[in-house]
């Protein structure tokens, strides 16, 4: 195969990327109030990922990302159904979440919720399963 | 409230957690068993202290909630009968173990599957015989089946074992298959899962429609599970297990557990016709099918487990037997009747002792000279004194012949069918005629196999020196002699002592099996002698012993009836022969329908939706439509619609594969559009991210396949394609339509309108998504992560391609 001549779309990628990953990140902080959350901004993350996959050798991401993306999503499954047993240690049902409002040093009043924390489980599989899909059909040539 | 009955339940379980790490710890230098002989010690000295308070007619009962919504909770209950099997389980556990401790080398052996697997059925089976709660009753019968499977597959490197370990496995889960559905059934009369509730409403439970059926799926799996006749082919295969398990699970316990349901469910169904002669019968067949058959084996387990087989028929028979005296209520008459309830308790009792210490001595003689085959042994008497005493205890208790515990109880089940005989009830004129004389012949058969097993193994006979074994023959470690003396021991105490004992454990017992007369003082008031003059029990036993004798001694005459019926005319090969056809016709039906080909399994899939979601509402009249309250259509929409006609029209004319990605994911994109027309930005955002992360994995994906080609194909072929299509469509459509248009419940959108009071979140679809559907969300992620774990499997771990194969060659 002749190398392809791809200087554009690998300088377009660099800086996309970051753009991509901190709209992913701020998706899934906004998810609770406003449009987003854990299954988009996982997905969002998980395409910065493909694109950079796209762009560079699946062999160079490896490299400077190496994550076994099928632990990801496993510890993403973990901490969701670890969530769920968390409340059964307080004699709520399976899976009950809450809520409350704190005063931290920096943000102030904030509400936090433990559903953030099975939504961090969400996010996580959803990554980790998206990028293991693509991986291992790209990579078999 | 105390849960220690539950700890006790659970304790094998947590143990045998701990088994592994301490066999990694330890081994090979101690044997792992000497750590698990703890959990049955402990748990039978803390049920001997419950003897006394048991004795006096209190019962305990302990409740943990497990799915309260479902009305199951974990409660456990301890009467007479339950404690019986406790001390049952958990003594003769603990000899076991001891026993295994020597029988089994910490050198060879993985003892770590063995003792975990062991401990999974001893904690499974104390749960059964004291859950209150019929699920939780199911659950632990179930984990019985499955230990007992692991057990008998122990050495899963022999093909006997496995094909053993799936015989049983298959029968006891049919069983409790059956079982189940009819619990369910009697969960729907009672309104109720706990046992002790449906017995005080046996009366409304026995005018219900359902009390057949559910006494009969019930029956069935008692009847599985004790080996009745004809589900009684599993038992003898189950012999591969390791001999301490054969004595623990298939003689002791686990094959008791269908007769702990029979005796248990006996307040409920017992005093019906049906009940009395389903139990009875099937028990009196198993009996003498067992005994004759048993008589004809040749490896000394293999007619061990026959014998188990018709002594457990026995014991169903006597339990059937008995429960007619819930018929009569009380009375002069239900008292002879219970005798026959207290003989199966006495003799269940009694052939866990003798037929344990029986099969360890078995096991002693295998592993001594090595084989178990009668045609090969001979002479041992000897050179192994011990067990040569002990196997004439076991097997003489066996026959029922005095001082030993079997005389006691097979006297009192020779009563018992007598006054079957003389029935009055039931039709049981003619029949019952019959009961005492087939008791009888199985009494015979089973004196024949006892003295063979005696005197074939110990005795000397012809040319059958030990010397020929080929190895140097002596008694077993003194280790390996404890637990079979112990049990034979207690046979000939309970002999001298048995009133001790029924006072002790059997009555309570026999009262837990018939509560409604157990209030009244006397009724069952049942004294045990060994010496009740001339009458015809004894005659019986005379004739059993006169009979027996002689046919032993011209066993050779006779032998050849046996090899009058032809080989293949047996149940085992009827179950080989369904085992191998299920396989044969499945396999093609399969091929038949699984072509390989994507665009068949499609045809399948949309087909039966049309067939299916069309059909239904062909049927029901489910096409009805109302536009007059819906939106009108604007531009926007319209163009929209137009622009995605086109798109998907694209895909289908495009003669590039590279094309047609790019047309579906502009379709997807366009799809994304309409959400964003309808105001719902989340679900536009995952459209948007899907279709970008979609289109990139197809790119990947078609890299791999060839060019698109001119599809050349016939006219019939593209005319199905078509109306399946079309079909599809069409109906998919309908659906939308009349969905929209009927709406047959209120929405229940209003209650996630509260979100932000409830969850705190002002994003409703988050808020679902997260918490008020937490859990559907939690098991998609769970499909996710299999799916992708799936793909990677498939496609990182297969096997090397062929072609590359071909090309290295």
């Amino acid at each position: 195969m002749k190398k392809p001549n791809d200087v554009i779309i690998r300088s377009v990628t660099k800086v996309a990327v970051v753009i991509i990953f901190t709209f992913a990140i701020n998706l899934f902080i906004s998810g609770h109030h406003y449009p987003g959350g854990g299954f988009i901004g996982g997905l969002a993350f998980a395409s910065g990922l493909i694109l950079l996959f796209l762009t560079f050798d699946i062999e160079a991401v490896r490299r400077n990302i190496p994550v076994d993306f099928k632990v990801v999503a496993a510890v993403g499954v973990l901490i969701a159904v670890l969530t769920g047993v968390g409340a059964m240690l307080f004699d709520s049902p399976f899976l009950s979440q809450t809520f409350g409002y704190f005063n931290l040093p920096i943000f102030g009043r904030t509400e936090l919720a433990t559903a953030v924390i099975f939504d961090v489980g969400v996010a996580l599989a959803v990554i980790g399963t998206s990028v293991t899909i693509i991986m291992s059909i790209g990579d078999d040539r | 409230m105390s849960f220690w009955l539950h700890v006790m339940i659970l304790l094998p379980f947590l143990f045998a957690i701990a088994v592994p790490f301490i066999y990694k710890k330890v081994s090979p230098r101690i044997h792992t068993g000497w750590f698990v002989l703890f959990i049955p010690l402990v748990i039978f000295i803390y049920l001997l202290a419950f003897i006394p308070k048991i004795s006096n007619g209190n019962t305990f009962t302990e409740t943990v909630p497990w799915m309260p919504s479902f009305n199951i909770d974990f409660t456990t209950y301890m009467d007479g009968l339950s404690l019986i099997f406790g001390l049952l389980i958990s003594g003769i556990g603990a000899l076991v173990i001891l026993y295994s401790i020597f029988y089994m080398s910490k050198h060879r052996e993985a003892l770590n599957n063995f003792y975990v697997y062991l401990l999974l059925f001893m904690g499974a089976m104390l749960g059964l015989v004291f859950s209150d709660n019929m699920i939780v009753l199911y659950v632990f019968w179930e984990t019985t089946s499955v230990s007992s499977f692991l057990l008998i597959a122990y050495w899963y490197e022999r093909e006997t074992s496995r094909y053993g370990a799936q015989k049983s496995m298959l029968i006891t889960i049919f069983g409790g298959l059956a079982m189940l559905a009819g619990f369910i059934m009697l969960s729907i009369m009672a309104d109720t899962y706990s046992i002790r509730e449906m017995i005080s409403k046996a009366s409304e439970i026995s005018s219900h429609s359902l009390f057949i059926p559910a006494m009969i799926l019930i029956l069935i799996g008692a009847f599985t599970k004790s080996a009745q006749f004809p589900f009684s082919i599993w038992l003898p295969d189950a012999m591969e297990a390791p001999t301490p398990i054969s004595a623990y699970l298939h003689s002791a316990t686990m094959v008791k557990a269908g007769i702990y349901l029979v005796a248990r469910l006996t307040p409920i169904f017992g005093g019906s016709a049906e009940w009395f002669w389903i139990v009875s019968v099937v028990g009196l067949i198993t009996l003498l099918y067992g005994s004759v058959n048993a008589v004809r084996q040749t490896d000394l387990k293999a007619l061990l487990a026959y014998s188990t087989i018709s002594q457990l028929g026995l014991i169903m028979s006597l339990l059937g037997l008995g429960s007619a005296s819930l018929y009569f209520g009380v009375g002069d008459d239900s008292s002879v009747y219970a005798v026959a309830i207290f003989a199966a308790i006495f003799h269940l009792v009694n052939h866990s002792t003798f037929k344990g210490s029986l099969f360890m001595v078995i096991g002693i003689i295998d592993h001594e000279t090595g084989t178990r085959d009668i045609r090969r042994l001979g002479g041992l008497m000897h050179l192994m004194p011990i067990s040569f005493t002990l196997a004439v205890i076991g097997s003489f208790a066996m026959a029922g012949l005095p001082p030993f515990n079997g005389f006691l109880s097979k006297e009192m089940f020779f009563t018992a069918v007598l006054n079957a005989s003389s029935m009055s009830v039931f039709n049981a004129d003619v029949i019952g005629l019959a009961i005492p004389i087939i008791a009888w012949i199985a009494s015979v058969f089973t004196f024949v196999y006892s003295m063979i097993l005696v005197f074939k193994t110990f005795g000397f006979r012809g040319k059958n020196k030990p010397e020929k074994l080929g190895r140097d023959v002596h008694e077993a470690p003194i280790g390996m002699l404890i637990s079979p003396l112990v049990l034979g021991t207690l046979v000939i105490i309970f002999f001298f002592f048995p009133n001790t004992l029924s006072h002790y454990l059997l009555q309570p017992a026999m009262d837990a099996v018939l509560p409604t007369i157990a209030g009244e003082a006397g009724v069952l008031d049942i004294k045990i002698s060994a010496w009740h003059g001339w009458n015809t029990e004894l005659f019986m036993t005379l004739g059993v012993i006169g009979l027996g004798t002689l046919l032993y001694i011209y066993l050779k005459k006779w032998f050849p009836i046996y090899h009058l019926l032809p080989e293949g005319f047996t149940l085992n090969s009827l179950y080989n022969l369904g085992l191998e056809k299920m396989e044969s016709v499945s396999k093609v039906i399969t091929v038949r329908y699984m072509t390989g080909f994507i665009r068949d399994y499609l045809v399948y899939i949309f087909a039966f939706i049309i067939l299916v979601v069309g059909g239904a509402m062909w049927l029901f009249d489910g096409y009805s439509f109302d536009l007059s309250k819906d939106a009108p259509v604007n531009i926007f929409e319209v163009i929209l619609m137009t622009l995605m006609v086109i798109t998907a029209l694209a895909v289908l004319f495009s003669k590039k594969r590279l094309t047609a990605i790019v047309a579906v994911g502009a379709l997807g994109f366009l799809v994304s559009f309409f959400f964003v027309l309808f105001r719902a930005p989340d679900l536009a955002l995952t459209q948007l991210v899907v279709e970008t992360v979609t289109t990139a994995l197809f790119l990947l994906c078609f890299y791999h396949l060839p060019q698109l080609k001119k599809e050349i194909s016939r006219i019939p072929f593209k005319a199905v394609n078509a109306v399946i299509s079309i079909g599809v469509g069409v109906v998919v459509t309908i659906v939308a339509l009349s969905a929209n248009g009927n709406r047959l419940f209120s929405s229940i959108s209003g209650y996630y309108e509260n979100s932000y009071e409830l969850a705190g979140a002002k994003n409703i679809v988050n808020s679902i998504l997260v918490d008020f559907r937490g859990i559907d969300t939690m098991l998609e992620i769970l499909v996710l992560c299999i799916a992708g774990l799936g793909v990677y499997t498939l496609i990182k771990l297969r096997p090397q391609r062929r072609d590359e194969n071909e090309e290295a060659k």
